[in-house]
């Protein structure tokens, strides 16, 4: 193993960590909105959220390149405050944040979904309001599944390789992750060090998966 | 002593619940078998379930009311309801479970009133219902009785104007019964908390109630003084 192999998956993992950190809030939202909710449009709502699932990932890519390029409003205000999004470390976490969120709202769905809704009334009735309840009874009752669902967001991004080299690119100590470096070296004939990364990137997702089914079936075969 | 207004129509899968009875009690006894609309009353009083129609008051206060738009959610009501699973917070210990009752005014850091006010409530409430030991324990290592009194507990932290106890014994086998009704007994005596007590065995009721309502199939069939065996019969 080379440092570069070893910079490239602190990198990685780093930025998949942050995008992690960053898609629970609003994955959670839409997760309870989904459980919890009816609205109009909710059909509408959840074929969305869904989307970036099917979706080929470059597509994602393209779309999110279009969404913070100049030529959209969102891009001119980034510009605008002077703020460097493509072709940067933050590319890499919004890729990463936009591929996983489909999964991680849905695993959190499936767990708020197996609360018993009598607890949350329960707690009405003990004076809780809609915001403690959810706080203090649904989100540590659902624990499990918004805990997987983090897991498995953080295996995807790690992985995450079509959305990334369209707005990231894969600029060597700035925006390479593993995905796009074992790519890249393999164009570039550095085979050796395509399987070096190749091994990092097994590790990784193997603990991740293991580490997910251990939470969501503790007593199991594992 | 509390005013009771009980006028509820309420659409069940099978059948209507439909209650009409005004009445002047200190511990109202609802008899009946069971699916006979019990649950869902206490519910509707609790406002976890909307009637189709009528009006619920307890004194001059009114907590639900279709012909003047009134639906005050539980949050408001001022109920304290114990389901007969007791449904406590599997993820808090006795005493988490317990505090949850308290007014968040109460939970608050530093040396307020209020918070001198839950922790006295608290103190009251563990000695009363014999909590002491039980405190740090997790919620799936109680009993079915000991479950029963910390859910009483958590409802009364919350300084109800009225405590609905779902069948409190149904959960307890036989032998053990007397270890939870004399705590009833004893809320009733202290605390003077007005209760609406849910059950289908008579003699729990002519020993805590003073006025009963038998219900079946979602109507109430006979009422009557819990000293009088009229309505036991189903007169």
């Amino acid at each position: 193993m080379t440092l570069d192999t070893w910079a490239i998956a602190r990198f990685t993992v780093l930025m998949a960590l942050t995008a992690t950190a960053l898609v629970l809030p609003p994955a959670i939202a839409a997760g309870w909105l989904l459980a919890r909710r009816t609205f109009p449009g909710k059909t509408l709502f959840e074929t969305l959220v869904s989307l970036p699932l099917v979706l080929p990932p470059v597509a994602t890519g393209l779309v999110l390149l279009w969404i913070l390029g100049r030529r959209s409003p969102v891009g001119r205000a980034l510009d605008a405050a002077g703020v460097d999004v493509i072709f940067t470390w933050k590319a890499v976490v919004m890729a990463m944040m936009v591929i996983s969120f489909p999964l991680v709202a849905r695993s959190v769905r499936a767990g708020i979904e197996q609360v018993d809704r009598r607890y949350e009334d329960i707690a009405g009735t003990l004076g809780a309001g809609a915001f403690r309840i959810f706080r203090t009874v649904t989100l540590p009752l659902a624990a499990r599944g918004i805990i997987s669902g983090a897991i498995l967001g953080f295996s995807r991004a790690l992985g995450e390789f079509g959305a990334t080299i369209m707005v990231a690119g894969a600029i060597p100590g700035r925006t390479q992750t593993l995905a796009v470096g074992i790519y890249t070296f393999v164009e570039t004939g550095r085979e050796d060090a395509a399987w070096g990364l190749l091994a990092v990137s097994a590790l990784l997702a193997f603990g991740a998966i293991y580490l997910s089914n251990r939470i969501v079936d503790p007593v199991g075969r594992a | 002593m509390i005013a009771l207004t009980l006028n509820v129509t309420l659409r069940q899968d099978a059948f209507v619940l439909d209650v009409r009875e005004s009445a002047s009690v200190e511990v109202l006894g609802l008899f009946g078998p069971s699916g006979s609309g019990k649950t869902s009353l206490l519910e509707a009083i609790a406002g976890l379930r909307r009637p189709e129609a009528g009006e619920i008051r307890i004194d001059d206060r009114i907590l639900f009311s279709s012909a003047s738009g009134i639906n005050l959610r539980p949050q408001e009501r001022r109920i304290g309801y114990v389901p007969q699973d007791a449904l406590l917070f599997p993820h808090l210990n006795v005493s988490g479970n317990v505090l949850y009752g308290a007014p968040s005014t109460a939970l608050r850091a530093g040396p307020s009133t209020a918070l001198r006010a839950g922790r006295e409530d608290f103190d009251a409430l563990v000695a009363i219902l014999d909590l002491g030991d039980l405190l740090d324990r997790r919620v799936r290592r109680l009993s079915g009785g000991e479950k029963q009194r910390v859910a009483i507990a958590r409802a009364l932290m919350t300084r109800p104007a009225v405590l609905l106890l779902d069948e409190p014994l149904a959960g307890v086998d036989r032998a053990r019964r007397e270890q939870i009704l004399p705590y009833v007994l004893r809320i009733r005596r202290e605390l003077h908390v007005p209760l609406i007590y849910v059950t289908h065995d008579a003699a729990e009721l002519t020993a805590i109630a003073d006025r009963v309502l038998r219900l079946e199939g979602g109507r109430v069939v006979s009422s009557g003084l819990a000293s009088e065996a009229s309505w036991a019969a189903g007169s």
